[in-house]
Order: structure tokens, then sequence, then C-alpha cells
């Protein structure tokens, strides 16, 4: 079994989002708790449809993830630009415009 | 331009307290997800990777500069100092708090602009030809018509749920540049051998994952009867289009299955009870809305021909940039200019909030206070004169603004793709950056000459892919992207749906690809008249097919 974290959008700004070990949503995915087992996954899947509920966040899913040297890196795509990113350069002209008020991933 | 009159500022504004209440009802937890989504969408709230997107309408794409000055505002305001203009003519913000989106929407509801329609099974903002209003070979202004269509079409409530939904473009001329054989209904705007006005409507056309051209089921309608027969098509499908299966809910499927001689016999059937009722438009109605969209008084300005040709002759940049950015308007003193929002290697579509105040300076000094935006993500002054193209030219250079390359090879379309969308499987924009900086070159993109690159991250096409006479899909394979080329596509009069040329490229040879393509097309071209389309149009995909894949090109 792949490695899973929890990931959403924050509700009321849309922002993604992982949840950490202290039970916190967070904006940075390198501070997400990692499940490694089935009960793990689980409890992740209870606590995500708890915080929808809840109306804390929104689109909530459970995501697979490797750790490399100590990070961790979702396996899709998708989920690895939700978590740095736009991919994006910017040209000349949008210069200041790449996302920098969001911690790094 | 039209303007609000007493009933549209009240219903904008009821509007944005509606969604207002809506969002804190949401915050609250009194509305649950699956009860707000479709009242955000309906108010243009998307939720995209990142944050939630803002998608504004641009009614036919036409703007004034203190419109446009509000959207720099809201750019800097609510979101991160930038907007990316859509194949829709529409305006997306990226980074929006949900919290403080209707108090977005109340400073747009200030200079006559909302976000209602532009998302949800309903009759979608009604493009329209960007240049409409000051080209040559115009029969007549589509604007008052696809103004008429918008009033009827806001908040219609036997249309408001329909099984799809529902985009329809106008164009005034014979050559079509609001791409309209690819929408839902296409209208074109023309006179008969009697000079009265009226419409040859198609129907039927799309893009997305089953892609049709649209067809023509009726050669003239007279403009009397614009919202009569729209209603009656309507009506057809809101009966008959198919709700069981979003992928066929469409109204071409329902072309493709029924047949258009059929649907046009059911949609005249329709017709027949409506026609003469109070669906038809006064006259004076017509000319009442036609009135707002009167052309800008344009004094003769006959200097500018002297003027223009000496400085074309001191600055090559500048000739190139008039040679390949303004079009001929209507009055022979004037221009139509296209600001490129394709800086080489840049975002296509993407402008600053500060680009975009540059913009609404120069269309108020030298452009009679009008922009518009066309679906080729550019921007267009309308009229300006030829005697001002230089003062122009140069305010456009210090925004970085001048990129001398309408309808060239870097001219491209693409969609935000996977680096913003939640639909997408691809990215987009890195991939229309590299093709942009590979054939950057100004005397490269000229020998090539006219060649439209459209690029979609997904079978949605809002990158118009299946229109490009190159178009490139980007796909998810085995966790990868993998782009497919298709060829050979067109979205204007003489539309086509590209055909897809083999196998698909990984993101790092994509570019190589094309490279390839470009090549053989100047290898095989009869002369430099002979554009990229009609070159394939020739000779067919064979030629293109050996050049990228050798000899595995029969299996491809």
């Amino acid at each position: 079994m792949a490695d899973k974290v929890l990931t959403a959008n924050r509700l009321c700004d849309g922002v993604s989002v992982w949840l950490d070990a202290a039970g916190n949503w967070n904006e940075c995915l390198q501070a997400a708790f990692v499940a490694r087992h089935k009960e793990a996954v689980e409890a992740l899947e209870a606590t995500g449809r708890q915080a929808f509920a809840d109306n804390k966040v929104v689109d909530v899913n459970v995501v697979d993830v490797e750790e490399v040297e100590g990070v961790l890196q979702p396996l899709r795509m998708r989920e690895r630009i939700r978590a740095q990113g736009p991919t994006i350069t910017y040209a000349a002209g949008y210069a200041g415009l790449t996302v920098t008020d969001r911690p790094a991933a | 331009m039209y303007r609000y009159d007493e009933f549209d500022h009240a219903f904008v504004a009821g509007r944005v307290e509606q969604f207002r209440d809506q969002v804190a009802r949401r915050r609250s937890g009194e509305l649950t997800e699956d009860a707000f989504k479709p009242l955000r969408l309906m108010n243009g709230v998307y939720l995209q990777l990142h944050a939630y997107m803002l998608r504004i309408a641009i009614p036919y794409g036409t703007l004034s500069s203190r419109q446009m000055r509000m959207l720099a505002h809201i750019g800097r305001k609510y979101d991160r100092g930038y907007g990316h203009f859509t194949t829709r003519q529409n305006i997306q913000f990226n980074w929006p708090k949900l919290s403080e989106i209707p108090d977005a929407l109340a400073e747009l509801a200030g200079v006559e602009m909302h976000a209602l329609q532009t998302s949800g099974n309903c009759i979608r903002n009604v493009t329209a030809d960007h240049f409409a209003g000051a080209a040559a070979d115009e029969a007549a202004d589509p604007r008052p018509y696809a103004e008429i269509l918008r009033q009827w079409s806001s908040v219609h409530p036997e249309f408001s749920f329909l099984p799809r939904k529902f985009k329809i473009a106008v164009t005034g001329a014979e050559r079509d540049r609001a791409a309209i054989q690819v929408h839902d209904i296409g209208l074109h705007l023309k006179k008969n051998d009697r000079g009265e006005i009226g419409f040859s409507v198609y129907v039927g056309g799309g893009q997305g994952r089953t892609p049709m051209v649209a067809k023509k089921i009726r050669d003239f309608l007279p403009e009397a009867d614009l919202l009569s027969y729209t209603t009656a098509i309507m009506r057809v499908y809101n009966l008959h289009g198919r709700r069981d299966n979003k992928y066929k809910a469409r109204i071409k499927i329902l072309v493709h299955e029924t047949g258009a001689e059929e649907l046009a016999r059911q949609v005249e059937a329709e017709f027949a009870e409506l026609r003469n009722g109070e669906l038809t438009l006064p006259a004076q109605d017509i000319a009442a809305i036609a009135a707002y969209f009167a052309p800008p008084s344009l004094p003769p300005r006959a200097e500018g021909w002297a003027s223009l040709a000496q400085w074309k002759k001191a600055d090559a940049e500048f000739a190139r940039w008039v040679g390949q950015n303004v079009q001929p308007h209507k009055h022979p003193d004037y221009g139509m200019v296209t600001i490129s929002l394709k800086a080489i290697g840049g975002i296509p579509g993407d402008a600053t909030s500060e680009q975009m105040e540059a913009v609404a300076d120069i269309a108020e000094e030298y452009a009679f206070d009008e922009i518009r935006v066309s679906h080729e993500q550019n921007l267009i002054l309308p009229h300006v004169a030829l005697a001002d193209l230089e003062p122009v030219y140069r305010g456009l250079l210090a925004a970085g603004l001048a990129t001398a390359n309408a309808g060239l090879i870097t001219d491209i379309i693409a969609c935000p793709g996977l680096d913003y969308c939640a639909l997408a499987n691809a990215r987009s924009i890195p991939v229309a950056q590299e093709i942009s900086t590979r054939f950057g070159a100004a005397a490269r993109q000229t020998e090539i000459g006219e060649l439209k690159i459209k690029i979609s991250g997904c079978i949605n096409a809002c990158g118009h892919h299946h229109v490009g006479h190159i178009g490139l899909l980007g796909v998810e394979k085995k966790g990868e992207e993998l782009y497919q080329i298709t060829l050979g596509g067109s979205g204007d009069e003489n539309t086509s749906i590209g055909e897809i040329i083999g196998r698909g490229f990984a993101p790092e040879k994509v570019t190589d690809a094309v490279e390839v393509i470009v090549d053989t097309y100047l290898g095989l071209r009869l002369s430099a008249s002979e554009t990229f389309l009609a070159a394939y149009r020739r000779v067919g995909p064979q030629p293109f097919k050996q050049a990228l894949y050798g000899n595995a090109a029969e299996a491809a």
C-alpha cells in the first residue's frame, strides 16, 4: 500500500490544505500526517468526513505519496501541482507574480 | 456600448446580496456543500486546484476603460495582481477567497459587470466578433443582437436548468471571427437580396469530447424573429436533450442523433407556434438597443497616412507591429489594433493589473474608450486613428504589450490546464511557453506565416484544440502527461475538426514534434502565400505522419 495523506480545500478561501499530526489543516504538504497502514487510512477518511460535515473543508481526498530523501512527494502530478503551486515560469512582466505567499511544499 | 437601466442595476445588485447571504449561510453551515455548489456556480465561482476561481462575464467581449480598470482593481485587491482572459471572451481570477467574493461582485456591479451565468447548465455569455462595429467586411454590428439575447437569456426561468450548458456566438461578417460553427447556436448576421437584416442559423456545433461542426438549419431568419426562433430551438433541446448522460447532453448530440433535417423540422414546428407572438422583436426595440452600439464619431484623420509611412520607415519594429497587429477599419483613416496577450514565452491570455490599467489609459486617450476581448485571448482596440498608432504602440511597448504576433505561430490559445484547473489531465501553459520561445524569433514567425496553435489540458477543449491548425490535447497516460496532436482544424467560416496525426508525445518531445510539422509544411508549401492550413488541406496528413513517425507512420 502506498503511503497516504489527507488533503482538502479550506471552505472559506479554497486554499489547498493537508491534515497534520495535531489534527490541524496545514497549508504545507510536508507537515501532513502520513498514514502507512489500513487503520490509519480509515482514521484519515473518518477525519475528512467529519471536517467536511463541520464545514471546515471541501473536496476532501486521501492521496498517495512517497517520501524521497525526507521530502513528501505525491505520486500524481495533479497532487504535486496542488502542493507546490503552478509550475509556470512567469515571463517578463510577470515577475513577482509567482506563488510567494504560501509555504514551500 | 450598452448601459444598464434601472432594472439591470436592481437585478444585478439583488443577485450580489443574494449571493452574499448564500456565502454567509454556507460558512455557518446552514447550507450544505451540495446545496451551495450549484448556487456558487450560477455566480461564476468554481473551486480549482489551489483556490476558488471567479469567472466574470464580458458580454460579447466589449469593455470600457472604466470596466477594465475595475478588473485591474479586482486583480489587485482580491487576487494576485493578474487575470486570465478566456476563449469565451470572459476573464478569470485564480485566487479569490470565497469570503471576499461578494465584495468583489458588489464592486463589479458598480461598473455594470457581473459573473452570472458564466457557469451552470444555462445560456452562457453570448460571444461576438471582436471586430464588431469596426470591420470593413461587416454586414451589420452583431452586438445589439448579442445584447438582446443576453437580456432575454438572463435568469430565463425556462432555460436555467437545461440538460447542459449552452453557448451562442454571433458574427456580422462573412469572415467568421467568432467561431460560430463550434457553438450550440451560431448566428451569422447578414443582409438578404432586399437589403433586410437577418441570420443564418447554425445549430449543434461544439468541441469537447465529441467535436461537431454545426449544421445550418435556416438560411435567413428575419431579425424580428430572433427570439422566437431561438426559443423554438431551446424548447426542442430542453424537451429532447439527454439528461441521463452528462457526456451526451449537449445539443450537438441531439442534432447528431436526431438528424439536422428532422431537428430543423421540429424547430420550425415550434417556431410556427411562436411566430408573430410576444417574442417578436419590434423594430423600435432593436433600434433602441442598436443605438447603444452606435459607432463613435470618427473624424477624418487623413494626416495619419503620411505620419504612418514616416514612422514605419524610421522604426522596423513598429512597422512589423503595424503589419501584423493592425487591421483595416471600415473608416480608411483608422485601424483595428490587436493587443497581443502572447508575449514570447508568456502565458496566453494573462494580463497583470498594471497592464490592464495601461490598456484602459490608452483606450481612453486614443481609442474612444472601447476595448474588446477576443476569443483568441487577445485584447482589441477597435477604433484607432492611423495618426495615433505610434503613441499607442509606444504605450503598449512600455507595458510589455506590443508583441507583433497576431495570427502567427506564437499567438497560441491555451487553457489554464493542470497548473490551475481541477478538470485538467495535463498542463497547457508551459507547453505554450516552450513553443512560443522556440518559434519566437520574428523572422521565423514571419516566414511561417499564419498558423494557429491551440492547446487544451483535457478533452473538454477549453483551449479549442479541435479547431487549431495544430491542436495539442494533453492527456494523462500511466500517470504521465502526453500530448496528442491534431492537424487541419479551423474555427472560421470553413470550420473543420483537426485529425489526430498519430501517437502522442511526452512533454519534452512535443515542441520538437511541432517543429517537425512546421518544417514539413515549409518544405512542401507551393509558395510563401500558401498557409499551413491550405497546404494541409491540399496534401493531407501523410507527409506529416511520415516526418513525425518515419516508417512507423502507417501504424501511427
